[in-house]
């Protein structure tokens, strides 16, 4: 006979380890409440001073006496930014998804994958380094020279001296950083599509991509648009890199019209500008409240996102693992 | 050692010259690194139902899913064999699978309606993909399909609701009208009724007889009553060989193979 | 019902144009392979750069000494980097995963409501909030407070970043364990928290560890949230208060420097940097998938899964 001696233990015990998961569980909610609470208080000021006019001024002086601080530049700077980075990753992205979870043969799933996973493994900052010492000059002779000669300054889009610290640069490596974000999530999610969606498409006389068009993308769209709208928040979001490849204008010229003109994101200008802004001044007030709008914004498109891959995704990273 | 018995009766007038829709000549089948279906070879006659029985885990549906170069989808597949489909080798290097496919209908264990697309979609989206745009072809083939597959007075009034807000029975019929509709020649069925009620599979059952006029039916089941009520012929698999194959009526009544014997009195499966 | 007549009618009207579609699915396959390979050149230029760079910076006093005067003669080394961000990660650790491993708790054995889900959704929405906006949110809430940048704020910082990931996987890992494990404990009458910590900690623990690690080689390299929040500094730390440095900051400062000397001290940063994450990451999957497999198997064995 085998006697086993185990500790009752008292019943308050049980009760206290639940108070205290109960807690952990809604520290999450006070740091959430506490970020509201203090953005709020800490751009209070500048709230006050140009009202309004925070979100469509375009000035930015952080002269004594002349202050005036306006975020309109970097909410364009960013929307530009990121879209241009959507535009490019969007489609390479589920290309690789589409590669990994219907056409790549066994023995290459496992390491691509990896590989994918390894991109987003890579710290900002060094896709940063990477972007302003190497990618850089090749965008710039490669792309920006020709396209520059051929259109001329005429050309909107094209207008300025092709400098490479600028937002085609910029866009161009976080349209790099986010890639791995949005394919593994939809690689996930295309893989959550049932065999037998496929079998049925293959049954009628599909093609590999008619059966992809067919039976997964119908089955996986809300998904892939989830995975889209995260991959968008990401972009929003990013700093380091951006900060230090996109040429760091402010006021009026940052607002974005040329690709090769130098800008500016919400991001960027926060990380660029805060040590110069002096404690309890206007200036950091602008920054702080730079960041609550970037905040905003950002909570906007994950919830969104949140709701759309829930649903098929349980979770992200340790799903990837599985 | 096993007799394999695969000598292949005739029917009716012996005289009457009898046509193989489709030949499976040595097929040996694996996934996994286990194989399920060992040597197996058959023929098919045109207009007649081959029921496919034998316990679970015996080969019989992973068979089945050779006949259209389906099991080659599935993770680790491997297979050896020919099979002919009017003398044709599906397997032959020349061929893309999908242009053999389309001439053989599949249906699942499971229903499997595509699930964004309403019921007229789910039956007309084979014949898109095989380019026909005629609007009235379309309805045609589609209202047909639905009235062989005797769906069609259930949903004549909502063909725009989707396909999955139907019964699971009426999801199966939805998914064979789906099948017909590509015109197919063969048409091989995975246990059908398996998730169905005893109504659901009754209407399945005649419609199979009703079928067997114009196609060549292979079906799969372990229900050995569906086997003697539907089918012509019987094969059944044992272990991933093929047993015994015959008139339907000899397999039940009168085995020659022992084994075949002890599972048609239900001594095992 | 269909006639033989109208069968043959019908399939006069298929135009399978077969040559056209397996023409378009070679396209469509040509596309999305160069879709991988366009995805796979940053990372080997990224690698490839980083490491012909990076290798020739490193020396013994790179890696201990502390930077010199900008611009001077002698480089100096990124030692107080190095030293931050190990400091950094031991710190926000130390915030990050309790929370993180009794809140992933609540979420797996005490989740199953409606406050449960909100927390749920609330944690998946702060691991995707931009970091330099938990940066900004810690600098108010500490370093204005406080009145001084210190690592405490910084590891803070981090300590947001690392919690949803740790919490996230420690809940994934408690549902892997199976119910037998639980139901086990609690015929033999042992109390709940005791359960969960010794039978059921213990069969989750790959994953845990996994989180864990996962987290820590994330937050190695954020630099967005420490420019508000440690500020960077030349000297190694002498005292819980003040700035201090980390190796991604470094690696930021550096690059804004017009001196060749800092462009190189900047790839060997990097090179510490990329090589510190990677192994994590790498070293993660590789166990991680074993110990998947094991643990399987394990449980097979003792028939808990079919």
């Amino acid at each position: 006979m085998m006697t086993i001696k185990m500790k009752k233990g008292s019943p308050h015990i049980d009760k206290i380890f639940k108070y205290i998961a109960i807690g952990a569980g809604t520290y999450v909610v006070a740091l959430v409440v506490m970020l509201v609470v203090n953005l709020s208080t800490g751009s209070v000021q500048v709230w006050q001073h140009e009202g309004i006019g925070f979100l469509t001024g375009s000035d930015w002086n952080s002269v004594e006496g002349r202050e005036s601080y306006g975020a309109f530049p970097y909410i364009m700077g960013t929307l530009v930014n990121a879209g241009i980075a959507m535009l490019i990753s969007v489609p390479l992205s589920f290309g690789i998804a589409m590669f990994l979870s219907e056409l790549s043969p066994k023995l290459l799933r496992t390491p691509l994958a990896m590989v994918v996973e390894l991109l987003a493994a890579v710290p900002s900052v060094i896709y940063g380094l990477w972007g302003l010492y190497v990618f850089r000059t090749y965008i710039q002779d490669w792309i920006e020279v020709p396209l520059h000669n051929l259109f001329g300054d005429q050309s909107i889009i094209f207008a300025g001296t092709p400098f490479g610290l600028d937002i085609l640069t910029a866009s161009i490596v976080l349209a790099i950083m986010i890639v791995p974000t949005i394919a593994s999530i939809s690689r996930e999610i295309m893989i959550a599509v049932p065999n037998s969606q496929r079998e049925a498409a293959y049954m009628l006389g599909a093609t590999k991509w008619e059966a992809f068009r067919l039976a997964v993308l119908p089955y996986s769209k809300s998904g892939l648009i989830g995975a889209v709208i995260l991959g968008l928040g990401r972009a929003v979001g990013e700093t380091m890199a951006v900060t230090m490849l996109i040429g760091n204008t402010t006021g009026a010229a940052a607002i974005p019209t040329s690709l090769f003109q130098p800008s500016q994101t919400m991001a960027s200008i926060m990380a660029n500008e805060f040590a110069e802004a002096s404690q309890g001044g206007l200036h950091l007030a602008a920054l702080v409240g730079i960041g609550l709008i970037l905040f905003i914004i950002a909570f906007l498109i994950n919830v969104i996102a949140h709701f759309l891959v829930a649903k098929v995704v349980k979770s992200h990273e340790g799903a990837v693992l599985a | 050692m096993m007799e394999i018995i695969t000598k292949i009766p005739t029917k009716g007038n012996a005289n009457e010259e009898i046509k193989y829709k489709l030949v499976a000549e040595n097929i040996s089948a694996s996934y996994d690194g286990i194989v399920t279906v060992k040597n197996v070879s058959m023929k098919f006659r045109d207009r007649a139902v081959t029921a496919l029985i034998g316990p679970s885990g015996c080969g019989k549906t992973t068979f089945l899913r050779c006949l259209n170069r389906m099991h080659e989808l599935t993770k680790n597949a491997t297979l050896t064999g020919k099979v002919l489909l009017d003398g044709e080798d599906l397997y032959s290097n020349k061929v893309d699978p999908m242009i053999n496919r389309r001439k053989i209908g599949m249906v699942f264990q499971k229903p499997n309606p595509f699930p964004t697309m309403s019921i007229y979609d789910n039956v007309a989206c084979g014949l898109r993909l095989n380019g026909v745009k005629d609007k009235n072809i379309l309805d045609e083939v589609v209202e047909g399909c639905l009235k062989m597959a005797s769906l069609w007075n259930e949903v004549k009034g909502d063909l725009k609701k989707p396909g999955m807000s139907l019964s699971g029975g009426q999801q199966q019929r939805l998914c064979i009208a789906r099948a017909l509709a590509i015109q197919p020649e063969v048409l091989l069925m995975d246990e059908p009724a398996s998730a169905l009620d005893p109504i659901a599979t009754q209407k399945i059952e005649e419609m199979i007889q009703e079928l067997k006029k114009e196609y060549t039916i292979i079906i799969v089941t372990h229900n050995m009553q569906q086997a003697t009520r539907v089918s012509d012929y019987t094969g059944f698999m044992y272990l991933g060989d093929l047993v015994e194959f015959g008139e339907t009526k000899q397999i039940f009544e009168n085995p020659r193979n022992e084994i075949t014997a002890k599972y048609v009195q239900g001594q095992f499966g | 019902m269909i006639t033989t007549e109208q069968r043959a009618e019908f399939r006069k009207h298929f135009r399978y144009n077969i040559g056209r579609r397996l023409v378009l699915d070679k396209i469509v396959k040509g596309i999305v392979f160069t879709c991988v390979v366009v995805a796979i050149v940053p990372l080997i230029a990224i690698l490839v750069n980083v490491f012909s760079n990076g290798a020739a910076a490193l020396t013994w006093d790179f890696l201990t000494q502390i930077p010199g005067a900008v611009g001077s003669d002698t480089p100096g080394g990124i030692g107080p980097a190095i030293q931050g961000t190990v400091v950094l990660i031991g710190l926000s650790s130390l915030i990050g995963v309790p929370i993180g491993v009794m809140g992933g708790i609540f979420l797996s054995e005490y989740g199953n409501n409606r406050y449960g889900r909100m927390i749920r959704f609330l944690n998946d929405v702060i691991a995707e909030f931009p970091t330099i906006v938990i940066g900004v949110f810690a600098f108010v809430l500490i370093v204005l407070t406080i009145g001084n940048f210190s690592m405490w704020a910084g590891s803070f910082a981090l300590s947001i970043i690392m919690l949803p990931i740790v919490m996230r996987t420690t809940e994934e890992s408690l549902k892997l364990v199976p119910v037998t494990y639980r139901e086990a404990g609690y015929a033999l009458g042992v109390r709940k928290w005791r359960v969960i910590f010794t039978i059921v900690l213990s069969g989750a623990r790959s994953g845990l560890v996994t989180g864990i690690l996962l987290a820590v080689a994330r937050i190695a390299g954020e630099t967005a949230p420490l420019v508000f929040t440690i500020l960077g500094s030349s000297q190694f730390i002498s005292g819980l208060d003040g700035p201090i440095d980390a190796l991604p900051l470094r690696i930021w400062r550096l690059s804004s420097l017009p001196y060749d000397s800092a462009v190189t001290q900047g790839w060997g940063a990097a090179f510490v940097l990329i090589i510190m994450v990677l192994t994590i990451n790498i070293g993660v999957r590789y166990i991680f998938l074993r110990n998947k497999e094991k643990t399987f198997i394990k449980f097979r064995k003792q028939g808990m899964v079919s």
